[in-house]
């Protein structure tokens, strides 16, 4: 008999086991749905515009590409974008540890307007934008007969670019930065002060370690969106080829003229920057979980 | 005196705070009110007359209108991506969890085409879709194709860190006390994520009112159909009507601050809310 009690308690086992695996099916199946419906969201509106980007780009073969971004005009819109990011970002980087130091180290009244303000440029429409330096700097704006009468361009010239850029990209760095000072404290800096370390001493041994990638970070953001902004230096460079047009510009008049390698062979090195920017990004959050902590928690 | 020095143990406040009011004003805050006031050269009548003109009134209803649309597909399938990177385990979730911020990083102009490319009546998806009646290019739809792509990062970045922290313990509890799945997402899950559901979209919401780069390829900027009220500002300013196109900026500018301070309460609110948990 005791043969047959084991078989029974097998029995009910196997039963139980095939219940339960019966009610983890559509826990599974839904579980596979889910992760296949993200799959298809992001291969449909991230990948794939990625993918043919470089398509478009390689479509007529490699030479063709490779004529498409030697053209003189490529060649100047290239330098044109490098130029501008070149100054645009440490402006504000400097601007943005500046902000940061005096924002996440003091307390002072106005504290939450300050970063509501810093945060302004993002709220503003990219046209609008250059619009304001159009307004401030353009034929009939306010210092437009100042400029004129001294023969000086602002706008439809580098400098309206430059500013326009650096207006879009002002929040950048600071973002970045004050959550992480923020979540760091103020202990660290307190101590290497009462141990002697002048101010500048203390930022640069104390604070700079601990922050090093997540200010990397806003850098390398500040910097896509300075090489990549669009409307702003649309309504402020006046599309001269070869003077004033930066890379995206060159990609639009390509574009509306159906030069379509032309247009995409530019885009694919833009298309590469965010690549590198996501993957050095990516690198970042690996040797540093904290940045990503910090900087989530702000909804960043 | 003795209080706020002691509190100021730091040297450079003096400094650090002069040069960012002293910049802060320079680049944004000076440009911008001046914005305001060269939009008072109009008079209130014409002003009026501006932005309530029939073009006008249309695309700001486009840019809001299609804004929420692709705020509202975002919340459906930002809130799945976001789920399925934090609780699912399956190959190339690294990738993809990269990949969400790529609209971050890809220059609008390049995303726009790349869309336009992808949608157009021989591109790779919009051969598919033109036989099946659905024209994406050109068309208010491919805005909103547009402003989704640019708003998932906002949404699944906004979600994910609250995802991460939910108290697994609450569901398993809701199981053991016989909830079904459904009963427990909708009950215990849901209740504890939509602040933060609600800030994401109004985060990219936000954004997608002023896109312009990504938007105006795909747009087909048709009058009265397509034409987004960026667009709008920039064909004043090709005109040459400086005071026009200032006036409906002033009016944009207006409802994105607004929205600006909206979004500012929702998220004192949310972590609030999740903070009393």
């Amino acid at each position: 008999m005791a043969g047959g009690s084991v078989i029974a308690e097998a029995e009910a086992q196997l039963r139980d086991g095939l219940e339960s695996a019966a009610a983890r099916v559509p826990g599974q199946l839904g579980r596979a749905g889910l992760v296949a419906v993200a799959l298809g969201y992001v291969g449909a509106f991230l990948v794939l515009p990625l993918v043919v980007v470089f398509a478009m780009a390689f479509s007529q073969g490699l030479a063709a590409f490779l004529q498409a971004i030697q053209d003189p005009d490529a060649v100047a819109a290239i330098a044109l974008t490098l130029t501008v990011a070149a100054i645009a970002v440490p402006l504000n980087l400097v601007f943005g540890v500046c902000a940061a130091w005096a924002i996440t180290k003091y307390d002072f009244r106005g504290k939450g307007a300050l970063i509501t303000l810093i945060d302004l440029p993002f709220a503003v429409s990219p046209v609008i934008s250059g619009l304001v330096f159009v307004l401030l700097f353009g034929a009939n704006g306010w210092f437009g007969d100042w400029l004129a009468a001294r023969d000086l361009k602002v706008v439809f010239a580098i400098p309206g670019i430059l500013l326009a850029t650096v207006f879009v990209t002002f929040p950048f760095v600071a973002r970045e930065l004050i959550p992480l000072m923020q979540a760091q404290g103020r202990e660290a800096e307190e101590t290497a002060i009462s141990l002697g370390a002048s101010g500048w001493q203390t930022f640069l041994y104390v604070t700079l370690p601990n922050v090093r990638l997540g200010l990397l970070y806003g850098v390398l953001l500040c910097n896509a969106r300075a090489m990549g902004e669009f409307g702003a230096v649309s309504v402020v460079s006046g599309h001269i080829r070869g003077m004033t047009n930066t890379m995206p510009l060159h990609i639009e008049i390509l574009y509306n003229e159906y030069d379509q390698v032309g247009a995409f062979a530019t885009a694919s090195l833009l298309a590469l920057l965010a690549l590198v920017t996501l993957v050095i990004k990516t690198m970042i959050e690996r040797r540093d979980p904290a940045a990503r902590a910090a900087r989530r928690g702000a909804g960043h | 005196m003795s209080r706020a020095a002691a509190r100021r143990v730091l040297p450079g406040f003096g400094l650090t705070l002069g040069y960012t009011v002293l910049y802060l004003s320079l680049v944004v805050l000076i440009p911008l009110s001046a914005t305001f006031l060269r939009s008072t050269e109009l008079g209130l009548l014409r002003f009026w007359e501006v932005v309530t003109a029939p073009r006008v009134l249309a695309s700001l209803q486009l840019s809001f209108g299609a804004s929420l649309v692709a705020a509202l597909v975002n919340a459906v399938f930002g809130f799945i991506v976001a789920w399925v990177l934090v609780r699912h385990e399956f190959p190339g979730r690294k990738l993809v969890d990269a990949l969400v911020d790529l609209p971050f990083a890809l220059p609008t102009a390049v995303a726009g085409i790349a869309l336009t490319a992808l949608y157009a009546p021989t591109g790779w998806l919009g051969t598919w879709l033109e036989p099946l009646g659905i024209k994406v290019a050109f068309t208010p739809l491919g805005i909103v194709v547009a402003l989704a792509f640019i708003g998932l990062p906002f949404v699944v970045r906004t979600l994910q860190p609250v995802l991460a922290e939910l108290d697994r313990e609450l569901e398993h509890a809701a199981h053991g006390l016989g909830a079904t799945g459904w009963d427990s997402f909708r009950l215990v899950v849901f209740p504890t994520l939509w602040p933060a559901l609600l800030t994401g979209c109004a985060l990219a919401f936000s954004r997608s009112v002023g896109e312009y780069g990504s938007v105006i390829f795909i747009a087909g900027n048709i009058p009265m159909v397509s034409e987004i009220a960026p667009l709008m500002i920039m064909t004043r300013l090709e005109q040459y009507e400086y005071a026009e196109a200032t006036a409906i900026a002033v009016v944009m500018l207006l409802l994105s601050f607004g929205m600006m301070l909206g979004i500012n309460a929702l998220q004192l609110w949310a972590q609030r809310r999740q903070g009393a948990r």
